[in-house]
């Protein structure tokens, strides 16, 4: 019975990503693919300093937007599931899932209209006198698209955390408060560490897509706030150097995966020490 | 109290780009800025009468539909699976299916790329877009579908089938009704995600761009911008008309097998 969907992931997953591995190896010279291995995809990776200055843009960003989205969530999720009756927390997860679900493109395109010279933080923050010039530092460079992306994620980071709250069992944190706690150090000694695995949960939920989308800094990055997304892109779209493009998502990829499973590993030393 | 209206500041900051959406829709000027000079639905109407569009249109929801179908079927399968039988691997196997919903888009993008163009030489068209979202939209089906085949109880099935009725026809009279919220609530949101789905699609697509890549060349040009928020607007409203439909269906497939909802689709 599950053959069908893991017959359909092998081949349209795992197979597609053997070819691009085998592809990262091999070069393109203008039309004609040379399949003989070689490893210069990568060592043009590893010598030109442009790559590496893309990849740790990257990676800061995709950094920034994980804190920045998972510490912006956290009190939201918490609000839902230990404040709102019980009978409403679907409607209000569905009301946070609503814009995630729209129109992606148009979104990110409407931050130009909120962020931008002439746009709504500006304008209003003129008019009420807080600001005489407008601010430059909020669109075409990495702010912008930290804030955009923040924006796209959010409840990516949300319902992990919210499942991950909902199970906690709410006699612990009486017991607790019994025992002399205060409500604060309650919430620091129980309640977040029963979290962690939603936390740890929405911080890969995040960390990991973030690094594959190239439409916001498109959009938003102006010509400093581009991403190694964008540098893919270019080399299989426009430059036509499909392998040089597949070494560079697999070394993406690699970078992604290694960061996560350490934060992985030291969260779950964290957790041990604590216990 | 606080939390109260951070939430409520929070959920302004999510909607803040879609409120301003139809301000400039329907807003009378070239430029989308503040502040707003009048009252138009010329927008709209110019909307009607592009071909181009209507021909993108077309194609989204071509790959929507079809794309819609496969992964809820492929959804079924696997919740299915997951729910009532034991096999080898399980975990593993269940964890293996679910991984495109963490996986960079564009690493989805750029191997069916290579393998479509490269290695078997098949041209890009609607049926490659196709592939790849049924690839992305399975996992949200299958999240959906759990929550629909969890508490189904197996012995229902078996009962029937005890009575006389074959695997195929115990499944098709006692489990499909069950779980039917469930199907369609399935399809509403795997329609949503390829409808609107862009980083994939801008990869993979032929010679008629689908409706967001057609939206991306447009967003090139300054003059075609307010059209572009007229069409976002139509978007958002069919979008969101989608996805109560689905949570409403989800909600009573809930109730139908006996469940608490416990909220959210994930």
């Amino acid at each position: 019975m599950v053959s069908p969907p893991l017959i359909y992931v092998l081949l349209m997953l795992a197979f597609p990503m053997g070819a691009i591995i085998l592809f990262s190896f091999w070069t393109q010279e203008f039309m004609t693919l040379d399949t003989t291995f070689t490893l210069a995809n990568y060592r043009e990776i590893w010598e030109k300093p442009i790559f590496a200055a893309l990849l740790q843009r990257s990676l800061f960003v995709s950094g920034c937007v994980t804190l920045v989205t998972v510490i912006l969530a956290f009190p939201v999720a918490y609000f839902v599931s230990f404040h709102v009756a019980p009978e409403r927390k679907s409607l209000w997860l569905f009301l946070i899932t609503i814009p995630f679900w729209t129109s992606y493109l148009i979104r990110v395109f409407l931050w130009k209209v909120i962020l931008g010279y002439n746009g709504v933080v500006n304008t209003g923050l003129i008019k009420i006198g807080l600001i005489d010039e407008p601010l430059t530092f909020i669109l075409y460079n990495v702010n912008a698209v930290i804030i955009t992306l923040a924006h796209a994620f959010a409840p990516f980071a949300i319902l992990p955390i919210f499942v991950a709250l909902e199970k906690i069992d709410r006699s612990l944190l009486e017991a607790s408060q019994d025992l002399g706690e205060s409500k604060f150090t309650t919430f620091f000694r129980v309640t977040l560490p029963l979290a962690m695995p939603g936390v740890v949960a929405a911080v890969l939920i995040v960390f990991i897509p973030t690094i594959g989308d190239y439409v916001t800094p498109e959009l938003m990055g102006g010509a400093g706030g581009k991403l190694v997304a964008n540098m893919i892109q270019t080399q299989f779209l426009a430059l036509n150097n499909a392998p040089l493009g597949a070494a560079l998502a697999i070394v993406a990829m690699i970078c992604v995966t290694a960061i996560s499973l350490l934060f992985v590993f030291l969260n779950r030393r964290w957790l041990r020490g604590r216990s | 109290m606080t939390l109260r209206i951070y939430a409520i500041a929070y959920l302004v900051f999510l909607y803040a780009p879609i409120i301003l959406l139809p301000l400039f829709a329907f807003n009378d000027a070239t430029i989308i800025a503040f502040p707003l000079s009048g009252f138009t639905t010329e927008w709209f109407q110019q909307l009607m009468t592009t071909q181009a569009l209507h021909r993108a249109a077309q194609n989204s929801l071509f790959i929507a539909v079809l794309t819609a179908l496969l992964s809820t079927i492929l959804g079924v399968c696997a919740a299915r699976a997951g729910a009532m039988y034991d096999f080898p691997l399980k975990r593993g196997i269940l964890g293996l299916v679910m991984i495109p919903l963490v996986l960079p888009e564009i690493i989805v993008a750029v191997s069916l790329l290579v393998v479509a163009v490269q290695i078997f030489d098949v041209g890009l068209s609607n049926w490659t877009v196709i592939a790849a979202h049924v690839l992305i939209c399975t996992p949200f089906s299958i999240a959906i579908l759990n929550g629909a085949f969890q508490n189904l109880d197996p012995a229902m099935e078996e009962a029937a089938m005890d009575l006389g009725e074959s695997r195929w026809s115990a499944f098709r009279l006692v489990t499909l009704p069950l779980v039917m919220p469930g199907i369609i609530a399935s399809m509403l949101i795997a329609f949503t995600i390829s409808l609107d789905e862009f980083i994939i699609a801008f990869f993979l697509t032929g010679a008629n761009p689908t409706m967001p890549v057609y939206i991306w060349g447009l967003l090139r040009f300054p003059a075609s911008l307010p059209v572009v928020m007229a069409l976002g607007t139509i978007l958002v409203a069919l979008s969101i008309a989608l996805l109560t439909c689905a949570e409403l269906l989800r909600r009573r497939g809930m109730a139908r097998v006996g469940l608490k909802d416990k909220g959210g689709f994930i």
